[in-house]
């Protein structure tokens, strides 16, 4: 671009909020084709059971019931999809509909297909499935230990896999250490609960064997390949649309039992086939996120040098695998260094079956883990060593100078300025007057602690080589002969605000207005094969390729221009909707009309077809790393066990920011999300594997009402991976709160001696960790 | 979830409903504001036949002055109750267990008598009439009668209203000259249901001890209770915080409690001591003027 740009870098409020303020936008649940029939199904109550039988006469019997599926009739259905591969991994089956039994509560066993969603409901109630309940294990520690009840009968135990990382040499790093400080830790399982739960609608057009599913997913090309694939589909009979989504945090980045379901029905049927999710099976059926207990090992020098990093972990796979299962905490691994020079790191993680729904990515997938275990691992370090959280923190940070920073985890890090972003939080928060704040309160009896978090994580995943794949992103874009331009992304994104953003990008390279940009998104017809929206990837791995898509459009308008105005094209400027040549302001003409020349095609410039359509795969050469520092300020009643955020100063680092509102708008939901995850939730079973809190009645989200204004800044250290210099912004807020917060909270509670709770920090177990030390 | 299918009938006078009830019998559930049968009817925890939805009944809402009280009708909504000058000068508790109840959403739909007749052993407002010593009128097919709040929560979602009866207003007695109240609770995060919700009510005479005091006690045990060793520790004589604090104490002593994930019974029992402490202080301060 030879302009300044214009609209990247403004925060321009996202175009797709009027219509879902206004219950405007349309949901997979909002399409009603004529004819459509409703699906529902009869799911397991016990966490594992054998099927003796299933009886489904009363439920096809019912009203409206117009065909009822069990495992018998739909056991042509390819398994649920895994994607990510481990060597020696223990891979169960996970069929559409249960058949001799049932592995987890929610399972599904028997679907009905009715008239209406009612009916289907109440038909569903109908099947007589007679179960003989067995032993569940839910507990992780408890299901790898040696006689534990197993949750497949076929596997000589729980353990799923073993998997380790190893950088540099631990135990000579722990021998040189002056201290080691060990810990035991936590990661709950949590769910991603998106607002809009799972959906599906397939319809099948027998005359023109053409498939249509609508489905509320991240990646709508992955469906379906997969589902095509599934059925038994060529996967060009198959379009696969993901209209409005709402949200996904990761849930949604899978292929799921009812998406083959409803398509292999309508196949059969011939008719439209939706299946809504109810907020209930969206707790017992939707992936989970999280799921670690590990014991920590860190050995430090006494000036606060890190000199070793040992994980050993128990990951909690659930009963079977979903698309990503095994992938989540091979990043936590990646990531173990966080933003700190250690060199001998290394992780030993088991991977655990247990009568539960499969984990897989939830909004940070293995980072946050990471991040929170070497988070408080740097405060409990501080506090054996004496020194401030500070202190330790900047001991161990690289230096500017020395990025692209290669760890002993094996990344490089691209660019990063860690002291810069700590130093501009400390300023932000005024650190020494909180630390004075704090001692006045003690003064007075009231608890306040500060918490930090100084964090990196992994981005714009990525390399293809380095995900096992599919790590480019496509775009093309199109100048329509009226002048206006159509962005058609691989990308799906699903609240992030790309429709916004990729605006932005295509107005500046093309001297547009943005509001004559439109972006498309999320329809396997319309779109180039995309890869979809995940791993903070939206912008800088889709938005990137819309860079390119955009400049070869770019390029071929200028030579239309150059014939127009006898030029040359490397002399052709666009700008506030017209293009000419530069420096001769005279040889000027209208967006439009050189796009009309393009596309009347009467005079064509020499090696130019008519058109202006481009597309552009684009493959990142690197992750990106995002980093920064969240500060928090608590204060907790030790009466009541309640905490509440009084402040919090973050400073992340994105690098460039195409629409700054949009990165705003992502670290609130980010950091409401990690606190979250730091202060109540936490999915519960019960020894017969029932979950215990599976609704908003008793899981606890995070609302607006416990959090305090968030007091966003940035520093800005663009990345050379792409050409936006963006770095993503998804998952950031996730991944620095929730260290944050409970560093906060123990920091809080340090004058009872207390130097550890695990997550989450609901107020039961605060009181009670202060009633024990008091006592 | 998706409710059971169900009748619903909507009567225009309270004779009408009454004579619905007496119809359907056990069959037939009230529909207040639905906030509390809807849900539990969604998880098809309650499968009704029918429901009698007296919505359409005048004269079951408001709020007006009642012999220097207030009379409330059943159907006066949380978010009116928290709003109305009139409860935040005559009981104070009120008005903050009403505003204190679930979201704004749930304040602008949910019903006095609804919450009431419903019992839920978490709800806030039961704390509150315990403590204001409110008298509930219920109508049935024999006409009238009016039960005192000590008599009204007989169990866990249960009450003294009989087979066929429709609570259909309650009424708060003034307050006293030097009299002051507060309702405090902690929520759970989830449901915003009271884990332990405490409200007092109190007077004190013209030297400054106490001349009467209710303590009621929500989400603590199976039923809503008063807290009477509380009240007797600290009536006759001039509160301290200190004496507040020692007396609170025993608001959870004892008591039956609760147990969930979300909070062991010990910590309930806890929660009382603290809550009833904080209510009380509270109740102090206004009715001292302080």
């Amino acid at each position: 671009m030879a302009q300044a740009p214009k609209f990247i870098g403004a925060p321009i409020k996202r175009r797709d909020d009027p219509r879902l303020i206004q219950g405007l936008a349309h949901y997979v649940d909002d399409f009603n084709p004529p004819g459509t029939l409703h699906m529902a199904c009869a799911r397991s109550p016990y966490g594992k059971a054998n099927i003796r039988s299933v009886d489904v006469s009363k439920a096809a019997a019912a009203d409206g019931v117009v065909a009822v599926y069990t495992h018998e009739e739909t056991k042509g259905i390819g398994p649920v999809p895994v994607g990510a591969v481990l060597p020696d991994a223990k891979v169960p089956v996970q069929p559409i509909l249960a058949d001799k039994q049932v592995l987890f509560a929610g399972e599904p066993v028997v679907a009905v297909i009715a008239e209406t969603r009612y009916g289907a409901l109440d038909a569903a109630a109908l099947v007589e499935i007679d179960y003989e309940p067995l032993d569940a294990v839910v507990d992780l520690e408890a299901a790898i230990e040696p006689g534990s009840t197993k949750v497949h009968d076929d596997y000589e135990s729980n353990e799923a896999f073993k998997w380790g990382l190893a950088g540099g040499d631990v135990e000579a790093g722990m021998k040189e250490a002056d201290v080691i400080v060990k810990e035991k830790m936590t990661n709950v399982r949590v769910a991603p609960l998106a607002l809009e739960p799972r959906g599906v609608l397939a319809h099948y057009l027998p005359g023109e064997d053409k498939m249509t599913l609508w489905t509320s997913t991240q990646v709508p090309h992955k469906v379906r390949t997969l589902v095509a694939g599934q059925i038994g589909m060529p996967e060009n009979r198959m379009r696969v649309i993901a209209p409005e989504v709402g949200g996904g945090f990761g849930s949604k980045l899978n292929i799921y039992r009812e998406e083959a379901l409803a398509a292999f029905v309508t196949r059969e049927l011939g008719v439209p086939i939706k299946w809504v999710e109810s907020r209930s099976e969206n707790f017992l059926t939707t992936i989970h996120g999280r799921g670690q207990v590990g014991e920590i090992e860190m050995g430090l020098k006494r000036d606060g040098t890190i000199t070793a990093f040992r994980y050993n972990v128990l990951a909690d796979c659930g009963a079977y695998y979903q698309l990503l299962t095994l992938a989540i905490f091979t990043l936590t691994g990646l990531m173990l260094p966080g933003p700190y020079k250690i060199d001998n790191i290394e992780m030993n993680a088991t991977g655990v079956f247990t009568n539960k729904v499969a984990t897989d990515a939830y909004r940070g997938a293995g980072r946050p883990e990471a991040t929170y275990i070497l988070e408080r691992m740097m405060d409990i370090a501080a506090v054996e060593l004496g020194m401030d959280p500070v202190e330790i923190r900047r001991k161990n940070f690289p230096d500017k100078s020395e990025f692209p920073f290669g760890t002993s985890a094996g990344l490089s890090y691209d660019s990063g300025d860690y002291h810069l972003a700590l130093d501009r939080a400390l300023e932000a928060a005024d650190y020494p007057a909180m630390r004075a704040q704090q001692e006045e309160a003690r003064n007075d009896g009231r608890y306040l602690g500060i918490g930090f978090s100084t964090y990196v994580e992994i981005c714009g995943m990525g390399p293809s080589a380095a995900l096992g794949g599919q790590g480019w992103e496509s775009a093309r874009v199109r100048v329509e002969p009226t002048g206006k331009a159509t962005v058609f992304s691989g990308a799906s994104p699903h609240g992030q605000g790309q429709q916004t953003s990729f605006a932005q990008i295509v107005a500046d390279g093309l001297g547009i207005d943005a509001n004559d940009v439109t972006v498309v998104h999320g329809d396997t017809d319309v779109v180039p094969y995309g890869v979809g929206t995940f791993g903070s990837r939206g912008t800088v791995v889709g938005g990137s390729a819309v860079v390119y898509a955009r400049d070869k459009v770019r390029a071929k308008m200028a030579k239309f221009a150059a014939m127009e105005f006898e030029a040359d094209a490397n002399d052709i400027d666009f700008e506030d909707g017209k293009v000419f040549v530069r420096g001769a302001p005279e040889k000027s003409a209208g967006f439009a009309d050189i796009a009309m020349m393009a596309y009347s095609a009467i005079a064509l410039p020499e090696d130019t077809d008519p058109g202006l359509e481009e597309t552009h795969f684009f493959e990142p050469s690197n992750f990106t790393f995002p980093f920064g520092t969240h500060i928090v300020l608590v204060e907790v009643d030790p009466e009541t066990g309640d905490v509440e955020i009084l402040r919090y100063v973050a400073v992340d680092d994105v690098g460039n920011m195409i629409n700054p509102l949009l990165v705003h708008g992502q670290i609130h939901g980010g950091i409401a999300q990690g606190t979250g995850q730091a202060l109540e939730e936490e999915m519960l079973y019960g020894e017969g594997g029932q979950p215990l809190n599976a609704s908003f009645m008793h899981y606890a989200l995070p609302k607006a009402n416990r959090l305090p204004r968030f007091e966003l800044l940035h520093t800005t250290t663009p990345t050379d991976v792409n050409p936006l210099g963006a770095k993503g912004v998804g998952e950031a807020g996730t991944i620095g709160s929730t260290p944050a917060v409970v560093n906060a909270v123990i920091d809080a509670l340090s004058p009872f001696g207390i130097t550890h709770i695990d997550m989450p920090l609901r107020p039961e177990k605060v009181w009670r960790a202060i009633a024990e030390k008091r006592a | 979830m998706i409710p059971a299918s169900f009748d619903y009938v909507r009567p225009q006078s309270l004779e009408d409903a009454l004579a619905r009830l007496g119809e359907h019998g056990d069959d037939a559930r009230v529909l207040a504001g639905g906030h509390s049968l809807l849900p539990v009817m969604k998880a098809r925890l309650a499968d009704p036949a029918v429901l009698v939805d007296i919505a359409g009944i005048e004269g079951l809402s408001g709020i007006s002055e009642s012999e220097g009280g207030i009379r409330i009708g059943a159907m006066t909504t949380h978010a009116e109750i928290e709003a109305s000058g009139l409860v935040q000068e005559k009981c104070r508790s009120l008005a903050e267990a009403a505003g204190a109840i679930g979201d704004l959403q749930v304040r602008n739909r949910g019903t006095l008598g609804g919450s009431l007749a419903h019992a839920d052993p978490a709800a806030d407002y039961p704390a509150a009439v315990l403590a204001a010593e409110a008298e509930i009128t219920v109508a049935g097919a024999d006409g009238e009668r009016v039960v005192g709040a000590d008599d009204f929560f007989t169990g866990t979602f249960e009450t003294a209203l009989g087979a066929g009866e429709i609570l259909t207003s309650v009424r708060i007695s003034a307050p006293a000259a030097r009299g002051g109240s507060a309702y405090l609770k902690a929520a759970q995060k989830a449901s915003g249901f009271a884990v332990c919700g405490v409200a007092a009510r109190l007077a004190l005479d013209a030297d400054g001890a106490v001349e009467s005091i209710r303590v009621g006690v929500t989400g603590v045990a199976a039923t809503a209770y008063r807290a009477t060793s509380v009240e007797e520790a600290l009536t006759g004589s001039a509160p301290s915080a200190e004496s507040i604090r020692k007396a609170a104490a025993g608001a959870g002593e004892g008591v039956d409690a609760l147990d969930d994930f979300y909070a062991g019974a010990d910590f309930r029992r806890h929660l009382a001591g603290v809550y009833a402490a904080r209510a009380i202080g509270k109740a102090w301060i206004r009715a001292s003027g302080k």
